[in-house]
């Protein structure tokens, strides 16, 4: 059976504007993977001759070694503490009435709007006038307070699609309450949590406006590394560097995925 | 329930269930009126009544899951009005069924057994025996997205069941599944009900499943009990205009009171004597003008002009399978069509449209209340 022209070229027309789309999202990342096998130590595209020499140079330059560590620690500490507080939060506005409860989920999501390097900023003079020192208590802080309305907004999805009357069944049955978080309400919000947990570890470990300001030379995070790498050099290292954590965040998702069903978590689905 | 529970005796019939008073608000709004009600033990109770009525927080109430705004419940002669949901020991059995979606079907059912600590041998066993009794041998390890909507239906039956409740709930518990199955479930929970001689309060809003399953229904409309009864009292013998219409069919005609006994009134309708309830009419003056309820299956149809019968115009026929449902236009009598049902498909050639007939009305099993102020 043909569809009528007019819906044929819509079709068509349709299928090649997503097409377009996907392209322009994708093309920075072609063209720096491309870049990144580059033999000359140049960063120029296409490159002439091909080579795997700057993953390597990627993997042992001593500045990103250090800042993969300072990265690493940051996020896990972040992410980790931003989970515990985020999903406290979420259930507090989910479950109970108070006041200021609007005031406070709006004071929680409001990082989505304040910029990055206003935080950043902000944090740096506070620890100047406070005579804090720029450790890694402040950036881990700094971080915390960036990623929680990515975790509360994970955590207070699921706790929406997770059906009360789950609960109430389970207290009919002879549960208590803390039976009930245990058995019931906690193990139907662990994708929803973890996933929270993985976006936040992804945005604290990529996140460079706030780092730049509170962190040192000692305690600079893989990010600002590489900032102070191209300052100095315009070799494909970074491009090398870039395809890798596209790779590892890629294969981390992958995985998030296909275990917890992220689409889950994503959007708003009716539970059953 | 299981081989080896107690045989629960008959004969000093307490109250399993006992609501005294009971009321709830929300906000301003009280959903839930001053309910008295006394469910002894074994009985298959039904709360009917429109959305929104308050069924579904009166059982809130009796489960624990909303705290009182007044009165007392008792449950089998314990006071619990305080008692948290969760030492209530009352099964539940929701619309959306509410199956754990990560435990599958032997989990969900002996999830309560486990929180009362039961040994892990007698939990498979009566796991197993629920299963049986709810027919789903050889379910125990699917999930519940694997089962059909009838299927989670009885997984949530056998899991409310298994704790042996004090007392059985169920909140609409087959309203979202198709009408075969509905049937046959109706039929399933009622001979489970009967064999476990468990207490129930059953929820609907479908006055149909109310009367075929009940002992006695509680008919409840804006927060209040209208009328509790048997499901036979409740047909016949209406409280009051809003249970007569809302539980079958009904016509209202125009009637006159006129003569009253002791607990029975003589009324007229087009000049034809019937015999009412005097309950309702009380505050009616005799010649005053009443509304007569009269169920489509106490009315005639005879020839017209039949001495006894009152004059009515067929205006169209409904064929139903089992019966003929036949519209009459009577002005004198009602504003609407009069609705007859008879049996037998020859009622429609023995009464075509457009043809004169005759009304004749049972004189049993008729009911009046006073006319409304406004027809609201
Ligand atoms: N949690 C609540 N907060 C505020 N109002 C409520 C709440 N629960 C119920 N109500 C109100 O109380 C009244 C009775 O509600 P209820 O759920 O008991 O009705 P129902 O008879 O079960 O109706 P349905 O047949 O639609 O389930 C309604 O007017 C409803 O809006
Ligand atoms: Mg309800």
């Amino acid at each position: 059976m043909r569809q009528p022209l007019p819906q044929r070229l819509l079709g068509i027309s349709g299928k090649l504007l997503i097409a377009a789309i996907l392209g322009f999202i994708i093309l920075p990342a072609v063209v720096v993977t491309i870049a990144a096998f580059n033999s000359k130590a140049i960063l120029t595209f296409p490159p002439s001759a091909y080579s795997f020499r700057w993953f390597e140079r990627a993997v042992s330059y001593g500045d990103f070694k250090k800042g993969f560590q300072a990265g690493l620690t940051v996020t896990l500490w972040a992410s980790t503490i931003a989970l515990v507080v985020g999903a406290a939060f979420a259930f507090a506005i989910n479950r109970y009435q108070f006041k200021f409860k609007r005031a406070l989920e709006g004071l929680l999501l409001s990082p989505l709007i304040v910029p990055h390097f206003t935080i950043g900023l902000g944090l740096l003079m506070l620890a100047a006038q406070t005579g804090l020192p720029r450790g890694y208590p402040l950036i881990v802080f700094c971080h915390v307070v960036l990623v929680l309305p990515f975790v509360m907004r994970c955590a207070y999805i699921s706790l929406q699609n997770l059906d009360t009357r789950l609960e109430l069944a389970a207290a009919s049955l002879g549960a208590s309450p803390l039976k009930i978080l245990l058995t019931v309400t906690l193990p139907l919000l662990v994708p929803g949590l973890v996933s929270g947990w993985l976006f936040a570890a992804i945005l604290s470990f990529n996140e460079f406006t706030a780092s730049l300001f509170v962190t040192t030379q000692a305690t600079q995070t893989l990010p600002v590394a590489m900032y102070n790498y191209v300052r100095e050099y315009a070799d494909p290292t970074l491009a090398a560097l870039s395809v890798i954590y596209i790779v590892v965040t890629a294969v981390l998702l992958s995985l998030a995925n296909a275990y917890l069903g992220l689409g889950k978590v994503l959007n708003v689905e009716q539970g059953r | 329930m299981p081989a080896g529970s107690p045989v629960i005796e008959d004969a000093p019939r307490r109250a399993a269930v006992q609501l005294d008073g009971v009321t709830k608000k929300f906000g301003g709004s009280v959903a839930l009126h001053e309910a008295w009600l006394k469910i002894p033990s074994g009985e298959f109770m039904t709360l009917l009544g429109p959305s929104g009525c308050g069924k579904t927080t009166l059982l809130n109430l009796v489960a624990g899951f909303l705290d009182t705004d007044g009165g007392e419940i008792f449950i089998d002669g314990t006071l619990v009005t305080e008692t948290p949901a969760h030492k209530r020991e009352i099964g539940i059995v929701f619309q959306n069924y509410a199956l754990f979606p990560h435990m599958d079907v032997a989990k969900n059912i002996g999830y309560g057994l486990r929180m009362r600590g039961v040994p892990k041998a007698e939990i498979a066993r009566r796991v197993e025996q629920a299963l049986a009794l709810v027919k789903l041998t050889g379910y125990a390890d699917r999930r519940p997205r694997q089962l059909s909507g009838g299927q989670q239906q009885r997984v949530a039956l056998a899991r409310a069941l298994v704790i042996r409740p004090k007392v059985l709930l169920l909140d609409e518990p087959f309203s979202a599944l198709d009408k075969n199955l509905r049937g046959s479930m109706q039929v399933e929970l009622k001979e489970i009900q009967r064999e476990l001689g468990v207490t129930t309060i059953f929820v609907t809003h479908d006055q149909g499943e109310a009367l075929s399953m009940s002992d006695r229904i509680a008919v409840m409309s804006a927060g209040r009990i209208r009328q509790i009864a048997t499901p036979d009292e409740i047909y016949r013998r209406p409280a009051d205009r809003f249970v007569a219409s809302f539980v079958g069919d009904v016509n209202v005609l125009k009637a006159r009171l006129g003569s009253r006994q002791s607990s029975e009134a003589v009324a007229t309708v087009g000049g034809i004597p019937v015999i009412v309830p005097a309950g309702p009419l009380n505050d009616v003056a005799s010649g005053a003008a009443i509304d007569l309820f009269v169920r489509p299956e106490h009315i005639q149809l005879a020839p017209a002009g039949e001495a006894g019968t009152l004059r009515g115009t067929v205006s169209t026929h409904i064929f139903q399978g089992g019966h003929v449902d036949v519209y009459v236009e009577a002005p004198a009598l009602s504003r609407d069509r009069i609705l007859v049902r008879l049996p037998g498909v020859d009622a429609i050639t023995r009464w075509p449209v457009g043809g004169q007939v005759g009304l004749r009305f049972g004189t049993t099993d008729l009911t009046a209340f006073p006319v409304e102020g406004d027809p609201a």
